[in-house]
Formats: C-alpha cells, structure tokens, sequence
C-alpha cells in the first residue's frame, strides 16, 4: 500500500468489507490476483481513482474500492490485497479470501501476470471452484513478450472455460475489452463453463459422498464442491468464517459431520489424512495450471531474463550490494537537499512578504491586535514556514522514491538485509515497511500486514518509529544546514548535509535492529520465522506518471494534512504565548517547567515543549521552537536560515543541541496518526503504549548520553 | 550421489528438480502455493549479499526462501 489520501492515517485500517454502492444497481467486481501482477494498475485504469502503485508484492495490503460505469452497467470495483492461493496464511491474504468467498462480488476478475502464468492459474483454479462468473485478466502481455513469451488467450479461455482477456494496463485503452467482457458476462451472454479441477480419485471420491448433502442444506448459498473440499481440509480460520457466513457450523448438522466423517475415514484407508490432504489438493491445482500452460504459452526463454539476472548479479552482489544501497540513498538525499535550497528560499521570500501585505490589511481595516497576532502571526505564520521548509523537499524526495518503489529495486532491499534481520529475529519484509515509513510511519505501520508471523509484525511495528518520515526529514535536513554544512559552502555544502543525513539515517536503522533484537530476546521472545519473497522483474518506472502521481498523491496530501493541523497549532501557540499568568505566558511556564529535565538531554523547555505540542504531526515541530523564540521578543522577523541561526543561538543553541534535536527527532513518540494506527492494528492499547514507550525511551537515553559527554569533551 | 540433498546444497546457476517437501506448518503452504510440488524444476539464480537467504527461479517467478527452509526442500539434479 501506499502513501496517499485514503491509505494514510486512520482511514488507513480497512473497515472491514462494507461495499460502498452508488445505486442499488451497481455491481460488485473484485479484483483478485497474484501479489504484484498490476492489480492496482488496472483498478486505476478502470475506476481513475490513484490507487497508489509499485513495483513489489503486498502493497495493498488493505482493499481500496472505486466506480466505474459501461454503457450497460455500473461497477463498484474493489482492489482486493494480492494473493497466492485462497488458502490463506497472513492478515493480508485472508482480507482477498474472505471477500472471493463470503463478499458474493456479482463477478470476480482475476488479473494475472502474462510472464509467469502457470502460477497465476494456481488462484484462477481455484476462484472458479468457487464462482462461475470469474473472468481472466492477462495483464502485462508487453513484458510477456519481450521476454518471447506467447499466449494463446483464446485457447486458454476454452479450456477454462470462462472469458480470458489480455491487457496492457499501463495503456488504459487496453482495458476497454475487459470491460466489455465483463458486461457481457454479468449479463450472461457469455455461457461459463468454469473447468473443474480434477483431484485424485480417493478425493473425488470423498467430495462424492458430501456434496449431495451439502448441496441439499445449503442450495445455491456456497458451491457444494468447494465446501466439501473446505471440510475436508478443516483450515481454522476458514471454519470460523465459515460460520459467520452460513449463520452456524455446517459440523453441527449431524448428518454434515457423519458425512465429514465418513469421509475423511475413506481417505484414510487411501494414505491421505489431515496432514497431506492439502498437500494433495494443491498439487493436483498445480499440475491442472501446468498442463493448461503446456497447451497454451509458448516461451523461447523463462521469465527471469538475462536482462534482471545481470542487474540483480550486480544489486546484490557480494561486494556491492551494500554499497549500492548506501550510495542510492545518499544520492537521494543528496539531490533532495541541493534540489530544496533555491525553491525553499524563493517560497520562504514569497510567503513572507505576503504576510507584510497580510498586516497591511489588517492595519488598513483597523482589525484589533489580538485579531492580527493570532491569525496572521500565529496561523499564517507558522504555515508559511510548514509551506516552505517542507514542500520542496517532498516534491524531489516523493518521486525519486517512487522511481526506485515503480523500478523494483524495494524487494531487493529486503532480500540484502534478510540475514541481519534473521539475525535479530526479525523478517527480511521489515525492511519494506521501513521503506514505506519514509514516507510516512503510519502507512508504514498498515504495510506490516505483509509480515505473516506476528510476533515480527510487532517488531516491525514498533520499530517503525526510527524511521523518520516526511515530517521529520525537513527539520533534520534544517539543522544539519544551519549548523554543520553552512561553513562548507557551496556544493560541497550539500555533498556534506546528505552524508550527514545519511548518517542518521543508518542511525535509525541501527536502533531498529538492536531494537528488534532486544524485543525478540524479551518481550516478544521468538524464533525467527520462515518467510518467502518475491523479487519481480525490474519495470522501466513511467517518468512522467511517477512524477505526476507522486506529487498530486503524495506531496500535496501530506501538506495539506501538515497545513491542517500547523495553522490551527499556530493560533493555539499565539495564544500559550501571549495568554499571561502571573506575568508569564503559558508557554514560558510550560516550558520552563519541563526546562530543567530538557536540559539533561542537550534540549531546552522549549524544544520539548515543542515536540509535546507537535504529537498531531512532527512537521510542527521547527515551526513552534521558532514561534516559541520569536515570541519571548529577541527577532521579530526571520527569513532565511542565517538569520534562523542568529535566533537560536541567541537562544542558547550550539551544535550540541543541535544534534541533540536531530537525535530526539529521530527517537521519540510516534505521532498520534501513527498511534492510533498501532491501536487498531494490534487490537491492544499495551502495544500502543510499547510503541510509545520504546523509541522516547531510546531517545532519551541517546540525548543524554550524547549531550553529557559532549559536555565533557568540549 | 547423496539421497539428501537440497536446495541448501545448490549454487547459483544450477537446476534441479524437486523430490520431496519436508517442510511443515504454514511456510509449507507457502511453497506449495507458489507451485513448489514434487517434479518441479527450480534453478538457483543468486544468493544474498551476506550468503542467505538465495534467489530460486520457480514456475517463472523468482522467489528468495532462507537456508532453513530450503534445508527442508529435497531435490535430485
């Protein structure tokens, strides 16, 4: 999943499988398919909504859902998390199954990926062993063939025996004939025949004995075959959905259990129980989808071509692997930091005489002062500096991580650092949720789903956090300028600021590994689990749509939501300043009372207050320190670094504190977003307060360890 | 030729095919969703920087599983 409107925050945690129609008419379609076939590609290109994609497997981890309308029908499509089979084994895929099973879609689209197709038929087998109206989408049908490989859609569609359409979804015009199909199918002009699977006689015989039964309890409600086989293999998760969904326990109806019996006692004397019936099921589902390919794809060479396998030679090499990985992000920051410079400086110069023309307004219209202070020097203000200290870097950061998300370079950051992971008992697929921590920590901490065990979605959960997101990046990326790469100068300046920021980065990364570590010692003491990960073919990103939806998606998403909650935190701070007790503002008292223990970790009161009021989100931070210092009367006007330098040292700042707030920006409370997010996704307050209490504990810790021994040292 | 051999036992570059599936509980699923059944033939196309986990090509997809698990993947070549 990624980061955008509808993925992020509390809106972030999929309510469940509530179908939201327009009118009753609208028809259900879920999307099914493979982890990372362009699932999400062809529900954008349906629905037009910007479902955000990416190069790797589990990036929708929770189901997203848009309309989309023919000349004969309306649709309520609904993007349905990438799975494998319909067994299911981890949070994410039971979120696919569920829905193919229990959400009755009026039809079923399962998209599958043209370059390794024999898998993909393993989940068409089985969809249609549940629903009729299933219609098969080979999508990718370009990679396909530069990679020499043929598919006879209408040959496939007749062995099937249910409609089967290719697309190039990256092209929208392609999907107009899966749409046509689908037309055609919900309104029953295309006659289904979906091939049934043949499983191995003992089975066939076993289902014999249920189905009869099962088809006289339970009609048309669930295909009497699929139930039997479900019975059979009795998976838990299943049974319990199984009697949500029927309103009791088929195994309660005694002739029902009699049957089960009598037929997993006929199993037995075959050699097929408990243990091996699903084994056998599977097998036979996999060899139906390799004869059907047998017949049907032609391929001069197999799907990983010479091309991958030499960038993957050279990404995940020995040598180089870690380097690359180190230079990647180094030159990312590098081109963010020198690409922010000017813009943020042209904003800020913007911005700020606006406000001068703002209180020329309100001078004009004799507002009152209070008026004034409170919404152009509070409100607009501290949104202006929001505005300027995080838009540019965000608009350059965003699609150079899309790039790299959209190029499938992400699953081999997971696959390189699998082993140190291992190492702390931790899953390689942390690494993939850190990715999307950058962005953003709470769509970070919904991506965990893709984690199966979850003792190590815990860790990553709650590790998350060292991961700085977007709204702390500015603030890291402020100081660094002000305090270390300014004397530099030049480019050389900016060469310095990514290093440095690179630095902390791996910081972060070091803390989430001796984190995981100690969680997975202690609290949360395990074994790490077994785990499989795709690495999928690299795709050349599409340039222009990286950029476009990584700034309308992203960018601007993440500030209107820094901009939501900076202007009203702005007016709330003018007041705490210039709200007096006892002849001292609120926020003198406030800060001067947590000044003492502040000071301990290299910080001030007023910084810690600062990173107490920005709990709603991180990018308020800067802007409220600044505010703070402002208010206490030293400068009035501030527009540009330098003179941000001269306010904080006139406040007592040196580089300590400076790396001290950076230290504390890295390792503190997660933003409230990213706590509620924790809550619902662990179910448990005590997680939530573990997220809490781990990383402000760390930081703590860092901060006053740092500072004191600097304090020795200097 | 030894009975036992694995997935753990491949270098980059060869092809085997599989015998047997010794692994249990849900990472067994895993590969046998993926399409990991007897008879199937897999080739070993990498390994990690730090030697684990390896990259297999299988059914078409390149799938990367640890050592542990690819211990419990018996094959003959």
């Amino acid at each position: 999943m990624g980061l955008t409107n509808s993925s992020t925050g509390i809106r972030a945690v999929d309510s469940g499988l509530e179908i939201r129609r327009q009118t009753p008419e609208d028809r259900v379609v879920a999307l099914a398919g493979n982890p990372n076939v362009g699932k999400s590609t062809v529900f954008n290109g349906l629905t037009g909504l910007n479902q955000h994609t990416g190069n790797w497997p589990g990036k929708t981890v929770a189901s997203a859902q848009g309309f989309c309308a023919t000349r004969r029908h309306s649709y309520v499509m609904v993007d349905i998390p990438g799975t494998y089979s319909l067994m299911a084994h981890s949070a994410e895929e039971e979120v696919a199954r569920n829905f193919i099973c229990f959400g009755e879609p009026d039809a079923v689209v399962v998209v599958c990926d043209a370059t390794c197709l024999e898998r993909n038929l393993n989940l068409v087998l089985q969809t249609m062993e549940i629903s009729s109206r299933v219609l098969v989408c080979v999508n990718l049908l370009d990679e396909a063939k530069r990679k020499g490989i043929q598919i006879d859609l209408e040959a496939l569609s007749e062995r099937l025996g249910v409609p089967v359409v290719g697309a190039v979804a990256r092209k929208k015009q392609s999907l107009g004939h899966l749409m046509s199909e689908l037309d055609r199918l919900i309104d029953e002009k295309t006659e289904t025949h979906p091939l049934r699977v043949r499983y191995l006689r003992p089975i066939e015989d076993a289902i014999g004995i249920m189905e009869p039964l099962l088809r006289e309890r339970f009609g048309e409600r669930i295909n009497p075959r699929w139930l039997s086989l479900r019975l059979l293999d009795a998976e838990p998760s299943l049974m319990e959905e199984l009697k949500i969904h029927l309103g009791r326990d088929p195994l309660d109806d005694p002739e029902i259990s009699a049957a089960v019996l009598r037929a997993r006692d006929a199993l037995a004397v075959e050699g097929i129980t408990g243990a091996n019936i699903k084994d056998k099921i599977v097998s036979c589902l996999v060899l139906t989808a390799e004869d059907l390919c047998l017949d049907t794809v032609t391929c001069k060479r197999n799907g990983y071509n010479t091309f991958d396998r030499r960038i993957d030679r050279i990404l995940t090499s020995r040598w180089a692997g870690y380097p690359i990985m180190l230079l990647l992000l180094a030159l990312v920051f590098w081109l963010t930091i020198t690409g922010a410079n000017i813009p943020s400086r042209l904003l800020a110069d913007l911005l700020f005489r606006f406000q001068d023309t703002l209180t020329g307004l309100f001078l004009r219209l004799g507002a009152p002062d209070w008026l004034h202070g409170m919404l152009v020097l509070g409100a607009y203000r501290v949104l202006a500096w929001v505005v300027s200290v995080m838009l540019p870097p965000m608009a350059i950061f965003f699609p150079l991580f899309t790039l790299l998300e959209d190029s499938g370079y992400l699953p081999r950051i997971a696959y390189n650092l699998d082993k140190p992971f291992k190492k702390c008992s931790a899953c390689g697929k942390q690494a993939l949720t850190m990715c999307m921590g950058f962005g953003c920590n709470a769509a970070g901490i919904v991506g965990c789903r893709i984690i199966d065990s979850p003792r190590e979605r815990l860790i990553a959960m709650i590790t998350n956090n060292f991961v700085p997101c977007n709204g702390r990046f500015p603030m890291l990326i402020a100081m660094i300028s002000i305090f270390f790469a300014g004397a530099a100068g030049g480019a050389f300046a900016s060469l310095l600021s990514a290093l440095m920021l690179t630095g902390f980065i791996l910081l972060g990364i070091f803390a989430t590994f001796a984190v995981s570590k100690l969680l997975s010692v202690t609290v949360l003491k395990g074994v790490p689990s077994s785990f499989t990960l795709e690495l999928p073919p690299y795709r050349r990103p599409q340039i222009g749509r990286v950029i476009v939806r990584s700034i309308f998606d992203r960018t601007l998403f993440v500030l209107g939501r820094a901009a939501a909650v900076a202007a009203p935190a702005g007016l709330l701070l003018w007041l705490l300043a210039n709200m007096t007790v006892g002849g001292q503002s609120l926020l003198a008292h406030c800060a001067g009372f947590l000044d003492p223990f502040a000071r301990l970790l290299g910080l001030d009161g007023v910084i810690l207050t600062a990173f107490l009021l920005g709990l709603p989100a991180n990018e308020i931070v800067l802007p409220i320190i600044i505010m703070s210092y402002l208010s206490q009367g030293s400068i009035l006007e501030l527009e540009s670094l330098t003179e941000l330098y001269e306010l904080l040292s006139a406040n007592g700042w040196t580089w300590v504190t400076a790396v001290s707030v950076m230290l504390f920006s890295l390792m503190h409370w997660p933003c409230s977003t990213t706590l509620i997010t924790i809550r619902r996704e662990t179910g448990s307050l005590k997680w939530a307060a573990v997220s809490f209490l781990i990383p402000t504990l760390t930081g703590f810790l860092l901060c006053f360890l740092f500072a004191n021994t600097a304090r020795l040292l200097f | 030729m030894n009975t036992n051999r694995s997935l753990r036992d491949m270098a980059p570059g060869q092809t085997a095919t599989i015998r047997a599936l010794l692994s249990t509980g849900s990472i067994r699923r895993r590969l046998l969703d993926i399409g990991l059944v007897e008879n199937t033939e897999v080739e070993c196309v990498g390994r990690s920087p730090c030697g684990d986990p390896s990259a297999f090509l299988i059914r078409g997809a390149v799938i990367a599983i640890r050592s542990e698990d690819c211990g419990s993947i018996l094959i003959c070549s």
